[in-house]
């Protein structure tokens, strides 16, 4: 076989693990919209948000340090200590369970009852809060996030499979994607169960089904809700340090929503699974129409092939391909 | 007469007697936010922290007390021109765009309004062409000039020859990224090396199919023209695939510290084209400390100082501050109109002996800018990081570029742009 039937099979195995770390995003969008039918724009930059404060957490950054060295002319910034990785991601964890109570708290408990378009607007306004208290927090510099995971070519993979055909470099598979790809199926599976196993979980889907009807067998509508923004930020954080490892902390982590997006559109806003499979698809048709097509169009054309092939399942399955397939009668 | 009209009356009377205050105003197109903040901060910090110092320290420049106005345009383009037109109405003398695709806005404009612009290391190359390009300036160096002395250090590093071998173009798909792709297209026939060109789009997080082409196709050198998370990402796929550092080399834009503290000892050994000298080694930090960060009126928190960008930040406010000179003492007044400014820029003239006085001992070029030439010598240098150390050095001698190239191609670009707008040439 040639070099480029192996370099094809790279390029679909480092699609599938993209793809993934798109999910990973793209997770948190499903969790909240399958709960409360809230589509949350804040979603990328909570991904930022908890980043920053693990980062911060960690380094044991002074928070507010310039606001309050402007208004009291001290010079404040570390504050001389470092906490470890697992003890950091804890707090950080805490921190963003803290932030679903603030959200539930001020945000939705007053907009209960209301059109999904309002709570949609809603998130958009947390949104850019969010990025703008996160800089007041922790500052906008980029930050180095080093949780301890492997980053780079897989050595042993590469060093056994080089020389399989002329010019084949041996397969190339990033440490920190094969990493990711782990933790993604621990958490979906984990989410699963949570989701199919426990009390809370078949309260949460009851929820989803219909919150009308859930909330006359007396399940709490706002309990569930801090619980739902809880695990979104539970994703969050763990997306965050995924891709916040790749390119440091700062505010491009956020934008990794735009490509959480297609894969939502692909998988279905209101499955876990769907998730998943769909940023595959993403992240497999992607690398490949760039592989192949790419060179001679220029190049360039992941972010916009992404929309292309999620429009293509639309047009055949407007939910998605895990959705669940909406019949309205009169 | 009722109360409420005494007191207008006393008080457009108060206004009409109080004389206007004399300043010179820098309005500073900056972007503390979005995607680019990181580098669009410490270059506003610089900018004005040079002002703020010039005015405690000597009240100003001849007499005269600056102001420097700071619009945030996040970068984007729209935002930059509403900048631009809420603030040239406040006596702006000079615009620092900051970015290629506001200048490339704001040359049209700024002409017509008469304000000069200073596109320092980016905006339209072309513009260097000042017989056509009236109030755009863009020295001391511009894109091409970046791209011929990424090509000369290849050269050097080659002793001469680099005929047969691959260089790989990793560039930001945007005005400011195929800026280069001309030049190294010529500069390809005329030393036999092949180019391939790889884009990426905005705002540059996954990268994974470039790299992996890189891998595939192992070109001998990688030439980067990124901004923002683009530089952070390509410096780890570059590490991640074991592209050798030293043979990866990023423009001026690519090369500042935050490019390469996340990826951290990897990153050990990448270099970047440059068209001012780094740290902070020069007279001027000992004033910046005394008089702007010790009294408290630093633009930033203070913790930028001696960066890359931050020191690009100064090296722009300098310039502008020797071109107001330039302009007070040719036209012989201390407060000084835009169109004062732009004689001033024209006819400015940088010596190692204003850049000792000033505080910048060889921090930048020697040069000479005229009506014909707005783009200034074109001259660089190539710094390379120390991961260990966390600093950039100077590896070569600050060294010309290939004019012989290049200039045709400023003659070409500026003539189609003065024929598309019906502009006669400003110097015969």
């Amino acid at each position: 076989m040639s070099a480029n039937f192996f370099y094809t099979i790279e390029v679909i195995a480092n699609g599938l693990m993209t793809g993934v770390m798109y999910s990973l995003v793209a997770l948190g969008f499903v969790l909240i919209f399958k709960a409360s039918g809230v589509f949350n724009y804040a979603q990328g930059v909570m991904a930022l948000f908890a980043a920053m404060t693990l980062v911060g957490i960690q380094t044991g950054q002074v928070p507010f340090a310039h606001l309050i060295n402007v208004i009291f002319g001290t010079h404040l910034d570390k504050f001389g200590w470092e906490v470890p990785t697992f003890i950091a991601i804890l707090i950080a964890l805490a921190v963003m369970i803290g932030f679903a109570f603030l959200v539930e708290r001020y945000i939705l408990k007053h907009l209960v009852n209301q059109d999904p378009i309002i709570l949609f607007m809603a998130t958009i306004g947390l949104a850019y809060f969010m990025e703008g208290f996160g800089d007041l927090m922790w500052g906008s510099e980029i930050k180095k996030l080093d949780v301890g995971l492997p980053q780079g070519g897989n050595v042993w993979l590469e060093n056994a499979t080089a020389g399989w055909a002329e010019g084949f470099y041996g397969f190339y598979i990033d440490n920190l994607d094969m990493w990711a790809t782990a933790i993604a199926i621990v958490l979906v599976a984990g989410l699963i169960v949570f989701s199919n196993y426990t009390k809370t979980g078949r309260a949460l889907r009851a929820v989803a089904d219909d919150n009308q009807a859930a909330l006359s067998v007396g399940i709490s509508l706002r309990k569930i809700w801090v619980i739902v923004w809880s695990l979104a930020g539970l994703v969050a954080l763990v997306a965050g340090i995924m891709w916040g490892a790749k390119s440091g902390v700062q505010f491009s982590l956020s934008l990794i929503a735009l490509k959480a997006l297609p894969v939502l559109m692909l998988g279905g806003f209101t499955s876990i699974p769907g998730a998943i499979v769909g940023g595959m698809i993403i992240g497999v048709g992607e690398k490949l129409f760039e592989f192949t097509v790419g060179p001679y169009i220029g190049g360039a054309t992941e972010n916009w092939f992404a929309y292309v092939l999620a429009l293509i399942f639309l047009v055949f399955r407007p939910q998605g391909l895990f959705g669940e397939k909406i019949i309205e009668r009169v | 007469m009722k109360l409420t009209k005494l007191a207008a009356i006393a008080v457009a009377t108060v206004t009409a007697a109080t004389p206007v205050l004399a300043e010179l105003v820098f309005p500073s197109l900056s972007y503390r936010t979005g995607a680019y903040a990181a580098g669009g901060i410490p270059f506003a910090d610089g900018y004005a922290d040079y002002f703020t110092m010039l005015n405690e320290r000597d009240g100003g420049i001849g007499g005269e007390m600056t102001r420097v106005i700071e619009c945030e345009t996040g970068f984007a383009t729209d935002k930059g021109v509403e900048c631009y037109e809420s603030t040239k109405g406040e006596g702006a003398l000079v615009y620092q765009p900051l970015s290629t695709g506001i200048t490339y806005q704001l040359i049209p404009k700024a002409a017509a309004d008469g304000i000069p612009v200073h596109s320092m290391g980016y905006g339209r190359t072309s513009a260097a062409n000042g017989n056509v390009f009236s109030h755009t300036f863009n020295y001391p160096a511009n894109y091409w000039n970046g791209a011929s002395l990424a090509v000369n250090h290849l050269l050097d590093i080659n002793d001469g020859d680099i005929s047969g071998k691959s260089v790989a173009l990793i560039y930001h798909n945007s005005a400011y990224g195929k800026e280069p792709i001309r030049t190294l297209e010529e500069l390809a026939e005329k030393h036999g090396f092949t180019l391939k060109t790889l884009a990426v789009d905005h705002p540059g997080q996954e990268q994974k199919s470039q790299w992996l082409q890189i891998r595939r196709e192992r070109p001998d050198y990688v030439l980067m023209w990124g901004w923002g998370v683009m530089n952070q990402v390509a410096i780890q796929e570059a590490a991640n695939i074991k592209f050798p550092m030293e043979n990866f080399i990023g423009v001026w834009w690519s090369g500042a510290e935050i490019d390469v503290l996340p990826a951290g000892d990897a990153a050990d050994g990448y270099k970047a084209i440059t068209f001012h000298n780094v740290g902070s080694d020069y007279p001027i930090y000992d004033d910046i400390q005394k008089y702007v960060i010790d009294t408290g009126k630093a633009a930033g928190s203070g913790n930028q100082l001696g960066t890359v960008i931050y020191n690009r930040g100064l090296y722009a406010a300098m310039l502008a501050t020797e071109a107001v000179r330039t302009a007070q003492e040719i036209h012989g007044v201390s407060n000084i109109t835009a169109a004062m400014m732009r004689d001033g820029m024209e006819a400015l003239v940088i010596t190692e002996d204003k850049m000792a006085a000033a505080g910048m001992p060889n921090f930048g070029p020697s040069f000479e800018v005229s009506c014909e030439n707005h783009g200034g010598p074109g001259t660089g240098a190539v710094a390379q990081w120390d991961a260990t150390a966390k600093t950039w050095s100077l590896i070569s001698d600050f060294g010309p570029s290939d004019m012989d190239i290049i200039q045709p191609l400023i003659d070409a670009d500026s003539a189609a742009y003065a024929a598309e707008n019906n502009i006669e040439p400003q110097c015969d």
